[in-house]
């Protein structure tokens, strides 16, 4: 059995920790980030190839997202999530280096996105780029 | 005092008893000893926090906290307003000499082992006005919207996520959505200009209560010195007219800096570019900054931006708790120690501060 005191005490507790509970749920709810409906695009015009120099890049925006577009000296596209898997800085195309750099750390990546040097420790997402005519697509891959 | 200013004290007496209140300042001292110096030191910060609060809700008069108008709105300020430009440039240096008086002020405890029984307290709610001073800056750093800002933004709060267990929610509070958006500007201006200045008064508060109720520390070694060679400043007048001296010259100061070296606004900040070169911390965060530069990207499988994060936070939490290390009662030697190891963090801390601005 427990006495009236401690019954008490317990119910005193309880009731204040209900009443926080009751104030703090509903403003950490409220501080949670919104679910902001996107529509899901899988697939994006983003120019034609006369638009897009030989040795160059462009930032182009995926839905929210900064996708580079590299048009390489070959003539081949590729296509990557510019956001530096490191400390999620925008990278860029550097053609005097012939690598995809992001300033915030030095950090490299290879024309195929892989990380070479500097603090990122994974290769850049990649998209993959068809042509249809001269139009150049990206899609997500996978 | 003349007779009107008698009969008003009278008549405010006789309500408030302020008899007690002038009996306490007119036996207030403050030591006085080689180094006396250090007691202004807390005095020119919190003088420095007026400032910020005075300048900071001229600035809210145009100031417009939303991604879309934040930075015309302080360019506005900058070219349209009288004296505008003014008023940015000293919140801006303000802020920087703030923190600078706070670390100094932090130092300045540490070193004279001001912290030990009874003003254990005292260097706590210290140490977290000196984080709150810190979270001042982090969030006003990004109010302008410019270019700088929003890449320092997104790589400090990236850095705050990888914190262990708390950092993903952490992070989530900050920016108020998956990336540094608008969200997170509207956030850092509520927490720059509501949550901050409140917590910010709430503890200095109690810092200067717990100040006031002890009175001024004494070092160590005038404990065995017989009375007579004590010395005293009285505070009333003699040390508060001084501190007002000072306050007057630092604000001086403050304004020198202001009209010769303005604060630059840059660009706008965008999303879809890609990070501009020389992307880097406000100074005081620059001797971290620099530290996980040279921590290789992985240590034994554990990612070096990880590895520097909980070494920092393993040092600070030491920091923080130096009152309960180093005691009173505690052995010469291990009292030297500790003094030792406060050496060497300031050495470190200006090292990495001077090469985080000069190494390429
Ligand atoms: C009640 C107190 C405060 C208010 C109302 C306030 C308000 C503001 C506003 C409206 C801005 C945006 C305008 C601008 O960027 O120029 C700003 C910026 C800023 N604030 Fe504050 N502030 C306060 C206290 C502080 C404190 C205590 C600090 C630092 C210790 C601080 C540091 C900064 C910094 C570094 C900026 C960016 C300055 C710039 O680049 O323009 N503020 N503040
Ligand atoms: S964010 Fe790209 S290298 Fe650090």
């Amino acid at each position: 059995m427990i006495d009236r005191r401690s019954f008490l005490d317990w119910l005193l507790g309880g009731t204040v920790f209900a009443g926080l509970a009751a104030i703090l749920y509903p403003a950490a709810r409220y501080l949670e980030p919104q679910e902001i409906p996107e529509a899901a695009i899988s697939s994006l015009k983003v120019g034609t190839i006369e638009d897009f120099p030989l040795d160059s890049g462009t930032i182009f925006k995926f839905g929210r997202k900064p996708g580079l577009l590299i048009h390489d000296a070959d003539g081949k596209f590729r296509a990557f999530h510019a956001t530096c898997t490191h400390l999620s800085c925008v990278v860029q195309y550097r053609k005097d280096m012939g690598a995809i750099y992001c300033a915030c750390h030095n950090g490299r990546f290879d024309i195929n996105g892989k990380n070479i040097s500097g603090p990122p420790p994974r290769p850049l997402e990649e998209f993959d780029v068809h042509l249809k005519g001269n139009e150049v697509y990206v899609s997500l891959r996978g | 005092m003349t007779r009107t200013d008698s009969k008003l004290y009278d008549q405010l007496n006789v309500r408030f008893k302020l008899d007690a209140l002038v009996a306490f300042l007119s036996s207030k001292k403050v030591p006085r000893h080689s180094h006396s110096i250090f007691y202004y030191t807390g005095g020119v910060a919190m003088f420095l926090f007026v400032v910020q609060v005075c300048s900071g809700i001229l600035l809210l008069m145009y100031y417009k906290g939303s991604a879309d108008s934040a930075f015309e709105s302080v360019r506005y300020i900058m070219s349209e307003v009288p004296f505008g430009w003014l008023i940015r440039d000293i919140h801006s240096w303000s802020a920087n000499l703030m923190i600078l008086f706070v670390f100094i002020h932090m130092f300045a405890v540490f070193f004279t082992k001001a912290y030990r029984f009874p003003r254990e307290l005292t260097w706590f709610s210290g140490i977290l006005l000196l984080f709150l001073s810190l979270g001042f800056g982090f969030s006003g750093y990004l109010l302008p919207w410019n270019e700088l800002a929003f890449f320092a933004t997104k790589v400090g709060t990236d850095i705050v996520g990888a914190v262990p267990l708390i950092g993903e929610p952490l992070l989530e509070f900050l920016r108020g959505s998956e990336d540094v958006t608008a969200t997170t500007l509207s956030r850092f201006f509520g927490i720059h200009v509501a949550i901050l200045p409140g917590l910010f008064v709430l503890i200095l508060s109690m810092h200067l209560l717990f100040v006031q109720r002890q009175g001024m520390s004494e070092p160590p070694r005038w404990k065995d010195l017989p009375e007579s060679e004590k010395s005293y400043t009285p505070f009333f007048p003699d040390f508060l007219l001084r501190d007002f001296a000072l306050w007057s010259a630092v604000l001086a100061v403050v304004a020198v800096l202001a009209v010769l070296s303005p604060w630059e606004l840059g660009l706008k900040a965008d999303p879809f570019t890609s990070a501009p070169a020389g992307i880097k911390p406000e100074w005081y965060f620059m001797f971290m900054f620099q530290t996980l530069k040279y921590i290789p990207a992985h240590v034994m499988s554990i990612e070096g931006e990880i590895l520097g994060i909980l070494m920092f936070g393993l040092g600070g939490l030491l920091w923080a708790l130096v009152p309960v290390f180093d005691r009173d009662g505690s052995r010469k030697r291990w009292s030297r120690f500790v003094r030792l190891v406060g050496l060497i963090v300031v050495l470190y801390i200006i090292a990495l501060t001077i090469l985080g601005y000069t190494s390429t």
